[in-house]
């Protein structure tokens, strides 16, 4: 098969990036650009370890083509902190203790941030039912949706 | 050891060292590693679950365009059922065993390549329950299996029995007013870690292999991996990277020896990555079992004998985890009487492998059922009935050894004043209460503690992170030396980096690597000593460390300065040299680990599906070194086990072909599955522990599989024995009940 050339803008900056037809946008991510923070933990839609944002979509990036990301924006979990210091959702989950292992901990971020930017104010119920795509399997997510939690009430704060 | 006062450090909630690397996605796990020129290889795997292997042929793929190795069986010649297990040699023994492997320029090449490959196989029955496994006449898994090596008696899928025997269990059994008995099944269920297997290796032209990966234990991936490639471990250097879950499934290999090999014959570095379906169809999942237990009483509640009779799956290979499981099955219970026994069979499914408190969930799920029905028939309250018969200091376990201080009873207690107890369960909910208990491992860890010109502290061990421990590694470092915690770094050292130690796993890392990391503490204070009595030229008995800093004793007329750890590492160049603590020990008196929970569930009769309310965990950590760690265990724990109480089991069909190996069929709960898991953290202190800890890791995963079954029990007004208790089976219970 040959390699098909991929215009694409990750975390703002723009950038090209050969493509096998049948790479997933997780793959390209990891293997084509090196960016390893996006994991990997079932390749099938279903646990959201590969959770990143497609203009602004939230999407499992196993379940995209790496060819569709030409012309597109991503935002990955590399993107979340800006220069100046972390995101108020990576503070949260780290004073809340809300990762053992950390693997399952880029996709919720982003996932969670996907949420934040739609709806500021959630309540329990709908924290859980967003992040029900994204699998984690050593905190019971107890840890998860209070970070979340604590996190919309700071971003309501005005500073 | 005196009971440690005024903790400083030990006991706040900062935030773990490697947080910054996890939430920003820098951290390295074990898919993340490319190096240059790298070839990705892919694994064939056995159709059948059971079948002689004739031949194998790999030229096909060997023919095909950018395949550059390929190996099979009989290239890896040692490490036993290890290395069988890794690539199967004469027989396949479960579906998706590995059969050979390729090394291609892309991990897309490798897959394709695996079709070329010719296996020629002669199919035989598969021996697929316990039920058929121990039938008269069965199948043999493997014709040289004896029970317990006993070549006098035929071969058997029987690989082991287990017994622990006290007193006279008929008379107790005569003598109780009240007899409870029960036969239970628990499903195999998966580790479900969310990072599947992966490892990185290569080797040089003198032989020496590097290998990255993610594991519980670098240092048995490189005896392991030595044993399978009957190569020295002098010769191996592995690199444990970040670990995503691991729960005990990340205790053993399947990869590593596989890439090595195919890393010789290609002159490159390989990398190997399991997909999700791979880790579900052959790594070590945990055993389905079935336990019968007998409980009998007096009218009053004492227990006057006991029994189990438990069967484990072992896989295709001897090694259930019945042994704990007959362990753990009657620990919380002090009692005259009891008779265990526990059998570790064989059949045609992958070779389980630990899983959290690996072998109690299952039997304890038998017996705490037993209990609950026992408390049911004495009309007496289920805590009450096991605080009238719980083990205590003083008590002997029934394997053996006599309990130290022990915190069963506080948590019981604890539990009956909580006010989530207190208060009954909603309109139409069911409550149900069980006790979880682990006995803990210690063994060996090294440490070394480094302090920079600044006074920083460095500590390299070699227990592999999986949720924090880097954190109370630095707490306890914090508080033996008396300097701030956020001037200690911790790391995981390679083989090469660090001095042995052995797996994280057990709930051992916090207390025996903790152990070593506090006596390499007390090693860097010692040096401080010296250092600060040779510049005050005084006697090193006239100083003190306190708070961090070197003092004069009491009464030592000496007009100096106190010496904080940085003033003096900037001077050491001048008093010795640099500062390095070192420790190395067995850690002995882990102090077992018991906890309660209860749970209240609502069942939907229309659908069969239960939901949890509610879920209370009350344990006893010894000493929460970091109690947002300690509770994260807790609430983790309940959720596995919520899990394989309410979902999680593996489906097979008739050939033994697991039909729901992917995350959507082999249903781990979600977020919106799950209420907020209350804790309730008890400190009983462990004595063979400065700080008084016990692991608290294994535990939590224990009580959640009868608390939730007693639950259901409850809404339900009849038991159902069997897990999961998944929509299906809930419904067709109602329905058969009426
Ligand atoms: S890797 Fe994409 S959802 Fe699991
Ligand atoms: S922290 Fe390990 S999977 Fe979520």
């Amino acid at each position: 098969m040959a390699k098909v050339h991929v215009s694409t803008t990750v975390n703002g900056q723009p950038q090209e990036v050969l493509v096998e037809p049948n790479d997933s946008l997780l793959d390209t991510l990891r293997d084509g650009l090196g960016l390893t923070g996006t994991k990997e933990g079932c390749a099938t839609g279903d646990c959201g370890a590969c959770s990143v944002t497609l203009d602004g979509r939230l999407v499992c990036s196993c379940l995209v083509l790496g060819v569709e990301a030409d012309g597109k924006e991503v935002g990955t979990i590399e993107g979340v902190a800006d220069g100046d210091g972390l995101h108020v959702l990576q503070q949260k989950f780290l004073e809340h203790a809300a990762l053992q292992c950390g693997v399952c901990t880029p996709g919720f971020i982003v996932a969670a941030k996907a949420l934040l930017e739609k709806n500021p104010d959630p309540d329990e119920t709908t924290i859980r039912y967003w992040l029900a795509g994204n699998l984690c399997r050593c905190t019971g997510y107890d840890k998860i949706v209070r970070a979340v939690q604590d996190a919309a009430s700071e971003l309501a704060t005005p500073a | 050891m005196a009971e440690a006062v005024d903790l400083k450090a030990i006991g706040t909630r900062p935030v773990r060292p490697d947080g910054v690397e996890k939430v920003t996605g820098r951290a390295n796990f074990g898919a993340d590693l490319s190096l240059p020129g790298m070839l990705h290889a892919k694994i064939l795997r056995s159709p059948h679950a059971h079948a002689r292997i004739k031949s194998v042929d790999l030229s096909g793929a060997l023919a095909m365009d950018g395949v550059v190795a390929a190996i099979s069986g009989k290239d890896l010649p040692g490490g036993g059922d290890l290395g069988v297990n890794i690539l199967a040699k004469d027989k396949a023994l479960y579906h998706g065993h590995a059969v050979a492997a390729v090394a291609a320029r892309s991990a897309y090449i490798a897959e394709v390549a695996l079709d070329s490959i010719k296996v020629e196989y002669e199919p035989l029955n598969p021996v697929l329950s316990i039920d058929a496994a121990i039938a008269d006449g069965a199948t043999l898994v493997n014709e040289s299996m004896h029970t317990n090596g006993d070549t006098s008696q035929p071969a058997s899928n029987i690989a082991a029995i287990t017994k622990f025997e006290r007193g006279d269990v008929e008379k107790g059994f005569a003598d109780a007013d009240v007899v409870v008995e029960g036969e239970y099944r628990v499903p195999t269920a998966h580790q479900g870690y969310i990072e599947p297997h992966a490892c990185t290796a290569t080797i040089n032209e003198e032989g020496k292999a590097t290998v990255w990966c993610c594991t519980q234990g670098q240092f048995d991936v490189r005896s392991m991996t030595a044993q399978c490639l009957e190569m020295a471990v002098s010769d191996i250097r592995v690199i444990p990277s970040e670990i995503g879950g691991g729960f005990g499934g990340k205790t053993t290999i399947y990869l590593e020896p596989v890439a090595v090999k195919l890393s010789a014959i290609s002159g490159r570095p390989v990398k190997m990555v399991m997909s999700r379906e791979e880790v579900f169809r052959a790594t070590g999942p945990t055993s389905a079992t079935l336990c019968r237990t007998k409980i009998g009483a007096k009218n009053d509640g004492t227990i006057t004998a006991a029994s189990a009779w438990l069967a484990y799956e072992a896989g295709a290979f001897p090694g259930a985890p019945v042994g704990p499981g007959c362990m753990s099955v009657l620990a919380p219970y002090d009692l005259e009487n009891f008779a265990i026994e526990g059998n570790d069979v064989l059949v045609n499914k992958p070779k389980v492998a630990a899983y959290r408190a690996p072998g109690a969930p299952q039997s304890m799920h038998a017996m705490e059922c037993t209990i609950d029905e026992l408390a049911r028939k004495l009309d007496m309250d289920p805590l009450e009935l096991r605080l009238k018969n719980c083990a205590e200091e003083g008590t002997v376990a029934p394997y053996g050894p006599q309990f130290p201080a022990i915190g069963l009873k506080a948590c019981l207690e604890a539990a009956k004043e909580h006010p989530n107890y207190t208060t009954p369960p909603a309109e139409g909910q069911g409550r149900g209460v069980a006790v979880g208990f682990w006995f803990n491992i210690g063994m060996q860890s090294s440490a070394e503690i480094r302090i920079a010109e600044n006074g920083a502290v460095t500590i390299m061990e070699g227990s592999p992170d999986i949720g924090g421990s880097r954190a109370s590694m630095c707490l306890m470092a914090a508080e033996t030396l008396g300097v701030p915690y956020k001037t200690i770094n911790a790391h995981v050292g390679d083989t090469e980096a660090t001095g042995y130690c052995n797996t994280t796993g057990g709930s051992r890392t916090t207390f025996a690597t903790g152990l070593a990391v506090i006596e390499a503490c007390e090693d860097i204070i010692t040096q401080c000593k010296q250092r600060a009595a040779l510049t005050w030229e005084l006697d090193v008995d006239q100083v003190d460390w306190q708070d961090g800093q070197a003092v004069p004793k009491p009464g030592v007329n000496a007009d100096v300065k106190p010496l904080s750890l940085a003033d003096i590492a900037r001077s050491a160049g001048r008093t010795g040299g640099p500062l390095l603590g070192r420790a190395s020990l067995n850690a002995q008196g882990p102090g077992a680990s018991f906890s309660v929970n209860w749970t209240d569930v609502e069942v939907d009769r229309e659908t069969g599906k239960v939901d949890v309310a509610a879920f209370t965990a009350v344990q006893d950590a010894g000493r929460a070194i970091h109690p947002s760690y300690v509770e994260g265990q807790m609430q983790g724990g309940a959720v596995q086990g919520l899990g394989w109480a309410l979902n999680e089991e593996y489906i097979y069909d008739a050939n033994g072909v697991m039909e729901n190996a992917g995350f959507l069929d082999y249903r781990v709960p979600v977020t919106s599955d799950m209420p907020m898991i209350d804790t309730q953290i008890i400190e009983v202190p462990n004595p063979s522990h400065p700080y008084g800890v016990r692991g608290v890791g294994e535990t939590p995963i224990v009580a959640p599989l009868a608390a939730t079954s007693n639950a259901v029990r409850d809404a339900l007004g009849f038991r159902i024995n069997d897990l999961p208790l998944s929509p299906p089976r809930v419904l067709e219970a109602i329905d058969a009940n009426g």
